[in-house]
């Protein structure tokens, strides 16, 4: 393992510092339990958005905390959800009396321990819990779809909604909305290293790529061969369409986001792909992000979302945002 | 049950999962995603760590400590599972008085009700509440029997059988569900290291 790394125990501790540091226009860092807050106390009357998961995803869910997106993030250590004290520490911390709203990844640990801060936490709270990947299908083999990178655009979406007044109800409304409209699917060319464990979360050939595979590198639909990007990419793409089915006349997000190891070159080259076969298809493109945003660690590798929008999710996703991953209009 | 009795579980317990921490881990990688260990392997350090803190301490104070540390200390599905087990038997009624062994026994079995009701999940979904439900059922019937010792056996025996017996199991629950087909073939881990704590728990007492 090769890693910028002082002792293991600490990893987390120095990264969110320096994080905090970096960022100390627009976020603080609170450690034990740890959270990362907005800067500014949040607005009497607005709702605030808490979301968190294991650390390793970055920039999510840290470097989407600032004005037009979150108001708390708890990170939880590399691949594991964070605990229910976290979550209630930062709902205490941000909530102005509107109500916070819990943004949740559809993974067993996440979902039991924000449930957890949830019941400890004494104010008005609701929560979403995205499911966007479609690589394992809802069936009775699973317990259900993976949340993975449209987190990122529920997040965004949402929290304009919540800057603009939007009440608990109707943010908990647009961002279930989001959610369904939403697909994603991954594929990967390397393993992960969890800093922990020391060496690669799973093996995998040269010449092979796990493909659905999951946000913490555990397996997808099929391990193959590497194929040309323009076939892996139309297949990623069926697979959402297969799933979504968009109208011919509606609008829609693609979303492009990296593993943590592959290049933005690669990155635009499989957003060029999908607009070609998107276009081939009738699907219309109209909005777009390209960029690591919901990573996993330092793996080789990306996932494609597809947003179906309708003109509310189209004003919320242009709305003015800052954070230290998402900076437009402002 | 006492605090020193809890303390010196936490001990033993600790050095069997040590020495198992690799099979864990390959387990894990395997149908999960590499991180149960370290949760586990974490957990029960803050536990023997808070031995000074707990140890003049009566037992509900101290097993509330013990769920606080828990829940917050490790993360992941089994942060929140194992800190509802504490935090439920902390809540046990009469536990300023002598605690039996059937009493104990009733703790246990309400700590693992708590977790089932927790996580959602059932015999049959491959996960550790495949080895903790006919733990605690087997608990039940033998909390009235006075040859409780020889009983433990039996409660080892399940626990080991019910441990091998998610190796042909799909998953339904927790991060291995994702994979269906995929997930057979290979132990749950958290089966794994839930079997490896009752053995030594059982282990002990009937060596006591």
């Amino acid at each position: 393992m090769k890693k910028f790394i002082n002792n293991n125990d600490d990893f987390l501790k120095e990264s969110l510092t320096g994080f905090g540091k970096a960022h100390s226009d627009i976020i603080n860092v609170n450690l034990d339990p740890s959270f990362v807050s907005r800067k500014n106390k949040t607005k009497d009357g607005k709702v605030s958005l808490i979301s968190g998961g294991g650390s390793g995803h970055e920039p999510m869910h840290g470097g989407f905390v600032g004005h037009g997106m979150l108001d708390a993030a708890c990170p939880g250590f590399v691949f594991s959800a964070p605990t229910p004290d976290q979550m209630q520490a930062a709902a205490e911390h941000v909530d102005s009396g509107a109500g916070v709203l819990f943004i949740v990844k559809n993974y067993s640990g996440d979902i039991m321990n924000f449930q957890m801060g949830a019941e400890m936490y004494s104010g008005k709270n609701d929560s979403i819990v995205t499911n966007d990947d479609v690589a394992v299908e809802d069936s009775t083999f699973t317990t259900g779809r993976r949340g993975v990178a449209a987190t990122v655009l529920v997040e965004k979406i949402v929290g304009s909604l919540a800057e603009h007044g939007g009440s608990l109800e109707e943010c908990k409304k647009l961002g279930e909305k989001v959610n369904k409209n939403a697909g994603t699917m991954g594929v990967a060319f390397t393993s992960c290293t969890v800093p922990a464990a020391g060496k690669p979360t799973f093996d995998i050939g040269d010449d092979e790529m796990e493909f659905g595979v999951g946000i913490h590198g555990e397996p997808g639909r099929k391990r193959e061969k590497i194929q040309p990007s323009k076939t892996i990419v139309g297949n990623i793409l069926e697979a959402i369409l297969d799933n979504l089915k968009p109208e011919k006349n509606e609008k829609n997000l693609l979303f492009v986001n990296g593993m943590g190891g592959t290049p933005l070159t690669e990155l635009y080259l499989v957003y060029e792909d999908a607009c070609q076969i998107l276009q081939s298809k009738g699907v219309q493109v109209t909005k777009s992000l390209v960029g690591n945003y919901c990573t996993s660690l330092e793996m080789q590798g990306a996932s494609i979302t597809l947003l179906k929008c309708d003109d509310d999710i189209l004003k919320h996703w242009d709305a003015p945002v800052h954070t230290a991953a998402l900076r437009w209009g402002m | 049950m006492s605090v020193s009795f809890l303390i010196s579980q936490a001990k033993s317990v600790q050095k069997v999962i040590d020495e198992h921490s690799a099979e864990i881990e390959v387990l894990d990688q395997k149908i999960g995603d590499g991180d149960h260990i370290f949760n586990i392997q974490r957990g029960l350090k803050l536990v023997v760590e808070l031995e000074d803190s707990i140890k003049d301490l009566p037992l509900a104070k101290a097993l509330n400590m013990i769920a606080m540390k828990v829940l917050s200390g490790i993360g992941g599905s089994s942060g929140a599972l194992f800190g509802t087990f504490f935090m439920t038997m902390a809540k046990s009624p009469d536990l300023d008085k002598d605690v039996d062994f059937i009493k104990a026994c009733e703790m246990v079995i309400s700590g693992i009700q708590a977790m089932k009701d927790r996580g959602k999940a059932d015999v049959g979904e491959k996960t550790m509440m495949d080895v903790l439900i006919p733990v605690s059922e087997k608990l039940n019937e033998l909390k009235n029997e006075s040859e409780f010792k020889s009983g433990l056996n039996e409660v080892i025996k399940i626990a080991e059988e019910r441990m091998l017996s998610t190796k042909d199991m799909l998953a339904t629950k927790g991060r291995a569900s994702f994979l269906g087909e995929r997930a057979k073939g290979h132990i749950d881990p958290g089966a794994r290291s839930s079997q490896l704590i009752i053995d030594t728990i059982c282990k002990s007492v009937i060596n006591n």
